[in-house]
């Protein structure tokens, strides 16, 4: 695995725009952006209304993936590039997401929505349709998802990575800034948790840094390479871009993302909270 | 969830004497600049929320009283600008030159 398998830059899309077998995917939570404009030929996924349970908090179950991406006109051999905004933090749970339900050929655009607009590239208004196809999902991949009691079982044992910015881990903040602060979970971290913001692996422009910065970078932030690693932010999504940049990038090992995060931990009873 | 809300406009429903908000809008040249991606960073220039700018070039963060900067980066430049917030409304405005 390389970065040339699982990235391609903004050049590469522009250049294989139209190409048949290459599907363009926008994730997002908010699809606005979509519909306001979005790169010629891209279907979109809603990260809320298309990614989640519509009933129970979890991801969609075999069935219904299937059934999404059959209705979107992705075909089990057409290579899957995502993008979006938020510095890709959906694309990347998207990605996450494919690997689950064993997608072989998927992709993310470096720097997602925000590179591809401040290069000033085209965006098209027209609306996408692609013809259904008969899509099969895998088994669940459960090797690369964390649950609550391995979360608390790995406490002193495995990496902890809390991806969320120091104020988060504090317990200064409960949520990113962007949103209201009043929340029903406690603040802080899981106990042994280090924290390493996912935005220390993206340059500002939102592409991922180069393999030596990231391999620095954890190197330097008490990452033990030796042990397994769990990774979770709020809601699992910019836990998403640190278990890409860990298990995709760096080729680390027994890398999970814990997509329940602190919005699942911060509310469980009697489980050790730091601040 | 963590999608950035609308950005701009009342503040109905926000509760003023709780939350920080920090906002203001990204100006250019002598126009609001829409489309601008707008960071929030805290006391060690550290990433915390990004949004990018409506239509009129506002932006909205809900942060915690304390000392924050906030970074502009659009396709016509960068801007950025430092501020002490406190609880309630906290307004400020980016230039970009």
């Amino acid at each position: 695995m390389s970065r040339n398998d699982v990235l391609v830059t903004v050049d590469w899309v522009q250049e294989h725009l139209g190409r048949p077998g290459i599907v363009l995917v926008e994730v997002d939570e908010d699809t606005t952006a979509y519909d306001g404009g979005h790169i010629e030929g891209a279907v979109k996924l809603d990260w809320k209304k298309d990614l989640q349970d519509p009933l129970r908090r979890d991801y969609l179950d075999k069935s219904a993936f299937e059934e999404l991406l059959s209705s979107r006109g992705i075909g089990n051999d057409d290579s899957v590039v995502l993008y979006g905004g938020n510095n890709n933090w959906f694309a990347a749970y998207a990605y996450w997401y494919f690997k689950i339900y064993g997608h072989s050929d998927v992709k993310l655009m470096d720097g997602g929505r925000k590179k591809w607009e401040l290069d000033g590239r085209p965006l098209s208004k027209d609306a996408v349709e692609r013809p259904a196809t008969q899509y099969v999902a895998s088994e669940p991949d459960l090797s690369i998802r964390a649950f609550r009691d391995e979360v608390v079982a790995a406490i002193g044992s495995k990496n902890l990575v809390d991806v969320r910015s120091p104020d988060e881990f504090s317990g200064k903040i409960l949520a990113p800034a962007h949103l209201p602060q009043e929340q029903s979970q406690r603040a802080g971290h899981v106990p042994t948790a280090i924290n390493i913001p996912w935005s220390k692996a993206a340059n500002e422009d939102g592409t991922f840094k180069s393999d030596e910065e990231l391999a620095k970078l954890y190197a330097e932030q008490g990452y033990d390479e030796s042990r397994p690693t769990i990774a979770y932010c709020r809601i699992g999504e910019r836990s998403s871009h640190t278990w890409f940049v860990l298990r995709e990038l760096l080729g680390r090992t027994d890398v999970k993302n814990y997509d329940g995060s602190w919005v699942e931990y911060g509310s469980l009873v009697g489980v050790p909270i730091e601040k | 969830m963590c999608g950035a809300p609308k950005q701009g406009g009342v503040l109905d429903g926000i509760d003023l004497s709780t939350q920080t908000v920090i906002q203001g809008s990204v100006w250019h040249d002598g126009a609001p600049v829409a489309g601008a991606y707008v960071r929030l960073l805290d006391s060690t220039d550290e990433f915390t929320a990004e949004v990018v700018t409506s239509p009129e070039g506002e932006f909205r963060f809900f942060a915690a009283p304390g000392p924050w900067k906030v970074r502009a980066l659009a396709a016509v430049g960068k801007g950025e600008r430092t501020l002490s917030a406190e609880v309630g409304l906290n307004e400020t405005t980016v230039a970009i030159d």
